[in-house]
């Protein structure tokens, strides 16, 4: 029996379990205590003193958000003293705050904006002081410092979910601030790129990259190809911030939105997730078969945040990632040879462009070696589904008016195996649908795997393929990957197979995804994934027609010389900054 | 009007006075960790509104060092003007009229001169080189971290065997430091900016006498791991207790009669009961650690073979030596070392000085540990000779008006010079040179200078010799453990280069330092052990820490702890210090600022729950 506490809020008495924040008791009753740095579970630091209350009894204000309730205890949220004091504090707030709101990416998605807004603030009597930024502008994650309100949010999430501590709290007094951590530039940091900071940063002060103009030059440049895929992730959130309702929201018709932006051919990243399964799938077998020959247990290699989070923090198990490209990457060297052949072009006339969910994909596709299909790098531009939202926003396009059009062909053609890759879990799952049939030449049924589902950190599972148990894992989220991985290496698990995505959810969950103030929108995205499997006629990866024709035409079979040649890489061939704890 | 008028404050003048006052205060509760050169801005605005006026460098100067160096903070600056302002600050020091001026520009040359590294990363990063690890000042300033602020909220919620619990965590010896910790958790407690330090000592001692009889919590499954420590003091036992709950198999070699190093060969049982010590060593052993008692390695076992039968070596034999004053007539009879002296009386074999005069030489926590014991001994006089003056002294201040208020005389300002002896070489007095106060040293206290006056002769039958102590190294360095300067070359964990599995910590490695840096030390040993033996055990405590108090913390002084009288507590070895009445202990409790849960603690490193 959980002891509860009742106490009154604004007159409302409000009976809550004990050690219940005021701000979540009030909540509890429908009262709104306003926040600012809070972030439920996360960020309980009483830093911005917004959702300060009076109570009864005590003379100073309090902050609603980590202190708790008690028998009797009379608060009001609103009082003469609270008002003065919530007001002062965020006209402090705003006079350090690069109040140039008309082109920042946050206008209109900005916790701070709209906080002044409600509490109806029309001039600022304070001296403004705005601190001067330092950044590499070039590098896919930029950091405004004149924006940011020192809410620790970023530090926060790095430090807890995604265990990099990347940043840290610099300097004193009022030029405190955010900073790279250890006095690392970030370009010199082991910062994975998740982009899980921007996804909780109230304001704009951490923001991916904008690429949306390098896109539009090459829409308008008439002697271009341009070649577009859309990730799995995506469809189930681009529709966020464009005020479409999820069931509307269909790949189709983004496909749509991106036709009537110019772009030559549309193409869909569930195919060469497909083409991944292949790969990795066979990969894996072939692993399995030469046992003694790899290092285990074998890890997936299509986040680029793992990837990079691998080689910063466990170098010596760069080995164990499959050699597999990403989805993304696959993608982009079969546009540029393949593809190319078929249109009969030149492949230098084609520029590559994705949507992903993704921040890392940003510098994925700017590794120097991703460029086997000899036009350049295989893939030129990686757009976050934010930036495509704003393409779509700056083209006037009217989402509820357009219809839903179909992919080109014939990378647009996927089966349900790939578009479950932007979930947690749904690499292995699609994995494991293959490698069955594979290894038995049968099909298992297509849920036969579906334990490895949910968001839960740290999913392990055990499946018999032909009299074969493989031990698999998955984990999702930096934190839970760090402690999959501790435990692998001090021996305490084992296992054959790891799934890791850096963001926590997946892809679904990704930095590069629409922004919703409090809300962990992974789950609900992913659910759209797994029902778009369900519906879906095709089921394995194996199955699908287009990768059947690209093997036969083109690549012969997984692992051939070719499928080698564009598909694989060597995760080695390129620097990541190591972690501090290991310059040691 | 009249001739002369007498001077009185003003209103205005006497509320200044009162902001001098507070912010000495602000000073001493200087939180860790801040910006050096944001500081030196601060203290140069600070000099800059006591100058006059009249002068051009101090006028005008100081201002202009605080616009550069407000450009430096702001990052508006070049390498080229950190020597701007060096030249400037160094022709106002040259130029200033008076000391008003000529010291402030002191300050800020001794800054950009000796945090000049601070100063050019601001100018090349922006930022700052400083790092805020632990913002919870007691925790921060507490060698080995204890979680001072949930053992006070424990104590004031009346949770004394928890707060036992929670101590141990991070320091098997509550008892022990409730009694003689020099607590230097206390030196930057936030309280001070308002009145004074919370007793956060006194309030470990509460917790300790009202907790009852603690167990120890159960040991992790046992590990198959051997572990020997060689020394049984403050930091062995502490490596042993949390070495043998993460389950591995410790055994303990003492060289003495007893456990507990210099809590029982050093500390008088005045000061520290013998029974509050045996309850710690208690608890300790009561995790399943062996000990072997007279038993010294490099006599009767061997180095090499303790590292070739355990799986790894934790050395903490502390520092047992006498350091010699170099005088003539020092091998005399009656001349004893303090060490010498309270190892005797650790076992219980009790020098009688009765009727003697007792000179003590030395300023530390020794001497007066000596001297007061002299006392007790039943001396007729007992005086200290020391070179400084009293406030100059290392021993603790309540341990030096401890020895006045029992009859101990200071004699200060006074260099042994030799000792003077009768026929049959017994001592018979310490002949001494008084000294004058010289120029400030680097640790800011005034070097003595011999005064032009004549030696002076102290009857002395007893002189004891308090001066320090060193390391016996010799069956160390045998073995080939590397030795630095007398003491033994140990990494920060504690790991001995070039000795893999040998760790070494407490006094053998520091010099003579305090418990609670011993303890620190046994506790990093015990960590870094654990990993070196393949584990990654982790040392919790399942204690819920009270919520915040979140109404009024009302202006309220330190309270101390009570002693007993002089006149009958220098009449033996009781316990000469009381415990706080429970009606003082929740007061003081009460006084916590709760800093784990107000300001930078609840973000980040406030509490460690785990280690």
């Amino acid at each position: 029996m959980v002891k509860t506490v009742t106490c009154t809020i604004d007159g409302v008495s409000v009976t809550v379990p004990q050690n219940t924040s005021i701000l979540e008791a009030a909540r509890g009753v429908g009262i709104r205590i306003p926040t600012l740095c809070y972030l439920k579970d996360l960020n309980e630091i009483a830093a911005c003193r917004v959702c300060l209350v009076e109570i009864e009894g005590i003379h100073k204000l309090v902050a609603s958000c980590n202190n708790h309730v008690w028998d009797g205890m009379v608060v009001h949220t609103n009082s003469p003293r609270v008002r003065e004091a919530r007001r002062t504090n965020v006209e402090l707030i705003l006079s350090q705050h690069n109040c140039d709101c008309p082109y920042c990416v946050r206008s209109g998605n900005c916790e701070l904006q709209r906080l002044a807004n409600d509490l109806g603030l029309s001039h600022l009597d304070y001296h403004k002081e705005l601190p001067a930024s330092r950044w590499d502008v070039k590098f896919p994650l930029i950091r405004d410092a004149s924006k940011c309100i020192k809410c620790m949010r970023c530090i926060q999430v790095c430090d807890k979910v995604q265990s990099l501590n990347v940043w840290d709290v610099c300097n004193t007094g009022s030029r405190t601030t955010v900073d790279v951590s250890g006095g690392r530039t970030i370009r010199e940091s082991d910062c994975s790129l998740c982009g899980q900071c921007i996804t909780h940063c109230p304001v704009g002060a951490l923001r991916a990259r904008d690429d949306t103009q390098r896109a539009f030059a090459a829409l308008n440049d008439p002697e271009t190809i341009t070649v577009v895929q859309i990730a799995p992730a995506v469809r189930a959130a681009w529709g966020e911030s464009l005020g479409l309702p999820r069931e509307k929201a269909t790949v189709e018709r983004l496909v749509a939105a991106l036709r009537r932006m110019g772009f030559d051919y549309i193409f869909d990243t569930d195919f060469s997730a497909d083409l991944t399964i292949m790969e990795e799938g066979s990969e894996f077998l072939e692993r399995l078969q030469n046992r003694d020959r790899h290092p285990w247990p074998m890890f997936t290699s299509c986040c680029p945040g793992w990837v990079r989070f691998l080689k910063s923090q466990y170098p010596d198990m760069v080995e164990n990632l499959s050699t597999a490209k990403s989805p993304m990457q696959m993608f982009g060297a079969v546009a540029k040879s393949y593809f190319a052949e078929l249109l009969q072009v030149d492949p230098k006339k084609l520029f590559c462009l994705s949507v992903m969910p993704c921040v890392a994909k940003k510098a994925e596709c700017d590794i120097p070696v991703m460029n086997d299909a000899g036009a350049g790098p295989d893939v030129d531009l990686s757009l976050t589904t934010r930036e495509i939202d704003r393409m779509i926003r700056a083209e006037h396009i009217d989402v509820t008016a357009l219809g839903e059009e179909p992919f080109d062909s014939p990378l647009g053609t996927a089966s349900g195996a790939g578009v479950i890759f932007g979930a947690t879990g749904g690499v292995m799952e699609a994995a494991l649908r293959t490698a069955y049939h594979l290894v038995t030449g049968e099909n298992p049924s297509p849920d036969a795997f579906r334990d490895v589902r949910g968001l839960e950190g740290w999913k392990e599972a055990t499946f018999e393929i032909a009299g074969t148990p493989i031990r698999v894992a998955v984990a999702s989220g930096l934190g839970n990957a760090r402690r999959l991985v501790d435990a692998i290496r001090a021996g305490k698990v084992q296992y054959d197979f790891v799934e890791i995505m850096a963001c926590p959810g997946g892809c679904a969950g990704g930095g590069g995804q629409p922004i919703h103030e409090a809300q962990e929108l992974a789950g609900v995205r992913g659910d759209v994934l797994y029902g778009l499997d369900r519906v879906n006629h095709l089921r394995f990866s194996h199955e699908n027609p287009s990768i059947q024709r690209l093997y036969g035409d083109y690549l012969m079979r997984p692992l051939s010389h070719r499928a080698h040649q564009l598909l694989h890489t060597d995760h080695t061939a390129w620097e990541m900054p190591l972690s501090p704890k290991l310059r040691k | 009007m009249s001739r002369l008028e007498f001077y009185s404050t003003s209103g205005s003048q006497a509320v200044v006075e009162t902001l001098y006052r507070d912010l000495e205060h602000r000073i001493v509760a200087s939180p860790p960790g801040l910006c050096p050169v944001d500081l030196a801005a601060a203290f140069l605005k600070l000099c800059h509104a006591q100058t006059c006026g009249k002068c051009v460098p101090c006028r005008v100067g100081l201002r202009q060092l605080q616009l550069l160096i407000d450009d430096v903070l702001n990052g508006d600056a070049t390498l080229e003007t950190l020597d701007f302002i060096e030249t400037t600050a160094q022709v106002i020091a040259d130029s200033a009229d008076c000391a008003i001026g000529y010291e402030a520009a002191e300050m800020v040359l001794k800054g950009i001169r000796g945090f000049r590294d601070d100063y050019e990363s601001h100018v090349t990063t922006g930022r700052c080189t400083c790092n805020l690890d632990q913002p919870v000042p007691c925790v921060a300033q507490c060698p080995a971290g204890v979680d001072i602020p949930g053992y006070v909220a424990l104590v004031a919620a009346g949770r004394y065997a928890d707060a036992v619990r929670l101590i141990r965590k991070d320091n098997p010896f509550p008892g022990a430091c409730g009694r003689v910790c020099e607590h230097p958790c206390e030196s930057r407690c936030r309280r001070n900016m308002i009145e004074g330090a919370v007793n956060i000592r006194g309030l470990k001692r509460y917790a300790v006498d009202h907790a009852g009889v603690v167990p120890p919590p159960p040991c992790a499954p046992a590990t198959g791991k051997t572990v020997a420590i060689v020394g049984g003091g403050p930091s062995g036992l502490s490596a042993a207790y949390y070495l043998s709950l993460m389950g591995h198999k410790v055994t303990v070699y003492e060289s003495r009669h007893q456990l507990g190093g210099m809590l029982r060969y050093g500390i008088p049982s005045y000061r520290l009961p013998r029974e509050e010590l045996q309850k710690d060593i208690d608890a300790i052993l009561a995790t399943g650690v062996e000990v072997h008692l007279d038993t010294q390695v490099g006599r009767d076992i061997d180095l090499g073979e303790l590292s070739r039968r355990f799986d790894a070596v934790y050395i903490s034999i502390g520092a047992h030596t006498d350091k010699k004053v170099g005088i003539e007539g020092e091998g005399s009879r009656g001349v004893v070392s303090a060490v010498e002296m309270l190892r005797a009386i650790g076992d219980g074999t009790m020098p009688d000085f009765t009727g003697k005069n007792v000179v003590v030489i030395g300023g530390g926590n020794v001497a007066m540990d000596c001297c007061r014991s002299a006392v007790r001994l039943g001396a007729k006089t007992v005086s200290v000779a020391y070179r400084r003056r009293q406030q100059d002294m290392t021993a603790l201040a309540e341990e030096v008006e401890g020895a006045l208020a029992e009859g101990v005389e200071m004699l200060t300002l006074m260099a042994p010079v030799r000792i003077e002896a009768d026929e049959e070489e017994n001592a018979v007095a310490l002949w001494v040179q008084p000294q004058r106060t010289g120029a400030i040293d680097r640790a800011g206290r005034p070097r003595p200078e011999p005064a032009n006056e004549p030696e002076r002769r102290i009857p002395a039958d007893i002189v004891i010799v308090a001066i320090g102590q060193n390391i016996e190294l010799k069956a160390l360095e045998d073995a080939g453990v590397p030795i630095h300067r007398g003491t033994i070359a140990a990494l920060p964990s504690g790991g001995v280069e070039n000795k893999r599995g040998i760790f070494a910590g407490g006094d053998c490695v520091t010099g003579p330092a305090t418990a609670i840096k011993a303890i620190a030390a046994g506790k990093v040993a015990a960590a870094n052990i654990d990993e070196y033996l393949g584990f990654e055990h982790e040392i919790t405590v399942d204690v819920q820490i009270p919520m915040a108090y979140l109404g009024e913390r009302p202006s309220c002084g330190r309270s101390e702890l009570p002693m007993e009288k002089a006149y009958e507590r220098k009449q033996g070895f009781e316990c000469i210090e009381c415990g706080f009445t429970p009606e003082v202990a929740r007061q003081e409790a009460g006084r916590c600022l709760r800093c784990d849960h107000f300001g930078f603690g609840v973000f980040k490193g406030g509490r460690a729950k785990t280690w």
